[in-house]
């Protein structure tokens, strides 16, 4: 790519119904950065996503998303929307959903090719769920179908990948799992994942944010408790990721 | 029971019961999965106003009753896509104001409106040939339509706002599906009637989804189960003297009932084998 900014966002501001969502956020998110962006809930954090895939349009501000405006680099951009979203029992088997993905790749009324079927077991195979491709959404667990998510996202063969609330739905456990396959991914693609909670931005984040209307970014993954305590409006942990990760409890 | 086969108005009784559930069963499926049953609700009776315009002007009811659920089809999507009155809301008020339309335009229309009953609540049995024609030009429609945008539907009904990133047409697709919705009413108006429409639409595909996990399969088997319900309630009303409509809606709604007491009924079945099964191994 010749452009080496993923996401560059200029004052950008959203209202609804008159109600400020985003006042001003300036962001600039290199190709092959992992950005976590972390903020209390209704801080904007999935309105930021939405701007950035041009499915919000900002009151003020510029948004350039892969070197073009937003909307038009959708088809580069690996999308996967906050889990509660949709039906969970929803009649439809891990293969066709992550062929989805694969939409914008193959366009109306024609059928998905050998080409899209490739990429498709390939992603499945990369998030390991090729051997359940064709059970049934409603019947895996939270981490296998955030997994088909993921698989269904890298299906578009992105540039950017873009996660809300990505471990709302997983334990502990697969949250683990879920941050290495991430940070395999990021060799080959800019991630930006929003999450309410702080534990979910783990030491493969690079960069963090803290967003509540307002976005403090600072470029690096060292966050005063000031930064946080003004996202949150009360005191939080506090969290320093060194060598070693760790979280120190602030005193309150 | 075969030689009532030899009266027209059974065969095409039979045929329109066959020709509905094609419709029904395929759209029934996606109006169960993405869950507008409300919204087919209101389109089946705000299509009342054209029956009473078809009245007033002296075109066939049912042409009426077709333009009308169209432009409320399109209504209600468009104003539930692009404004911000809550969805239930501008269904209910459609609703209404398309039934008070009818109304007031068969009250204004010269004499009485002799069929007004079936209309409303189905009659099988006076379905003329050239109905079935329509019926028939709906059902080649509707399954071609799907047959084509067969993974553009299903991108819709499952994850609209992924559709919508990798470049789906989910507003126009939204309209489409809402339109096909509208011309199933007017399929069904006949057999059920459209206060009772609404069952068609709900109950073949909501029985086809507890025997299988596969959009693909659900559409076939629902048909299925529309036949089964229209012809079995047919006879039904045949045998026991009873309005069709309401025989095919009744035998659908007491099959839905039976269906999901029975599967309770195994569940905690097999729960206490279960239960007794541990006691013992104890």
């Amino acid at each position: 790519m010749a452009h080496e900014e993923a996401v560059r966002l200029e004052e950008v501001s959203v209202n609804y119904n008159g109600v400020p969502a985003l006042e001003g956020v300036s962001l600039s998110v290199a190709q092959g950065d992992f950005l976590g962006i972390i903020g209390p809930n209704g801080g904007g954090k999935t309105t930021l996503l939405k701007v950035m895939l041009g499915l919000i349009i900002p009151g003020q501000g510029r948004v350039s998303v892969l070197g073009k405006p937003p909307g038009k680099s959708r088809k580069d951009i690996g999308y996967i929307p906050q889990y509660n979203l949709f039906d969970r029992d929803f009649p439809i088997s891990v293969w066709d959903t992550v062929l989805m993905g694969r939409y914008g790749k193959t366009g109306l009324f024609r059928r998905y090719r050998r080409v899209d079927k490739e990429a498709v077991r390939t992603t499945l195979e990369t998030v390991g769920m090729l051997k359940h491709r064709n059970r049934q959404m409603g019947k895996l667990s939270g981490g296998e179908q955030q997994r088909v998510f993921i698989a269904r996202a890298l299906a578009t063969e992105p540039k950017l990948l873009l996660l809300d609330e990505p471990t709302a739905s997983v334990d502990t456990a697969t949250q683990t799992e879920f941050y290495e396959l991430l940070a395999r991914l990021k060799q080959q693609m800019a991630i930006i994942l929003v999450s309410h909670d702080i534990s979910a931005i783990s030491i493969h984040v690079d960069k963090i944010a803290c967003l509540n209307r307002q976005l403090f970014y600072h470029g690096s993954k060292e966050i005063s408790s000031e930064v946080l305590e003004a996202t949150y409006k009360c005191p939080v942990q506090m969290i320093a990721h060194g060598t070693v990760p760790h979280r120190v409890l602030k005193e309150h | 029971m075969l030689e009532v086969l030899q009266y027209d108005f059974i065969r095409n009784a039979l045929l329109a019961g066959l020709l509905a559930s094609v419709a029904c069963g395929i759209v029934g499926v996606y109006v169960v999965t993405k869950r507008i049953v409300f919204i087919s609700g209101g389109i089946a009776h705000a299509s009342f106003g054209g029956i009473g315009l078809g009245y007033l002007i002296g075109i066939s009811p049912i042409l009426g009753a077709m333009f009308f659920a169209l432009a409320s089809a399109l209504g209600i999507g468009l104003i539930t896509r692009r404004t911000r009155l809550p969805e239930d809301t501008a269904i209910g008020i459609l609703w209404a104001t398309g039934m008070a339309l009818g109304i007031v335009f068969i009250g204004l229309a010269p004499g009485y409106a002799p069929d007004l009953f079936s209309y409303l609540f189905g009659n099988i049995l006076t379905v003329p040939p050239a109905d079935l024609i329509v019926m028939l030009v709906l059902d080649v429609i509707i399954v071609g339509i799907v047959i084509v945008l067969y993974k553009e539907f299903q991108a819709l009904s499952f994850d609209e706002e992924f559709g919508t990133v990798v470049g789906v047409p989910v507003e126009a697709l939204y309209l489409l599906l809402l339109g096909m919705i509208a011309l199933t009413v007017v399929v069904l108006i006949r057999v059920v009637g459209i206060i009772l429409v609404i069952a068609l639409l709900t109950v073949p595909a909501t029985l086809a989804r507890q025997f299988t996990y596969n959009l693909r399969k659900m559409m076939p088997l629902a048909v299925l189960f529309g036949m089964a319900f229209t012809l079995g309630g047919l006879w039904l009303s045949y045998v026991l003297d009873l309005a069709s409509g309401a025989t095919i809606i009744l035998l659908s709604g007491v099959t839905m009932f039976i269906y999901f007491g029975l599967s309770r009924l195994s569940r905690l079945r097999i729960k206490a084998q279960g239960n007794k099964a541990t006691s013992e191994g104890d």
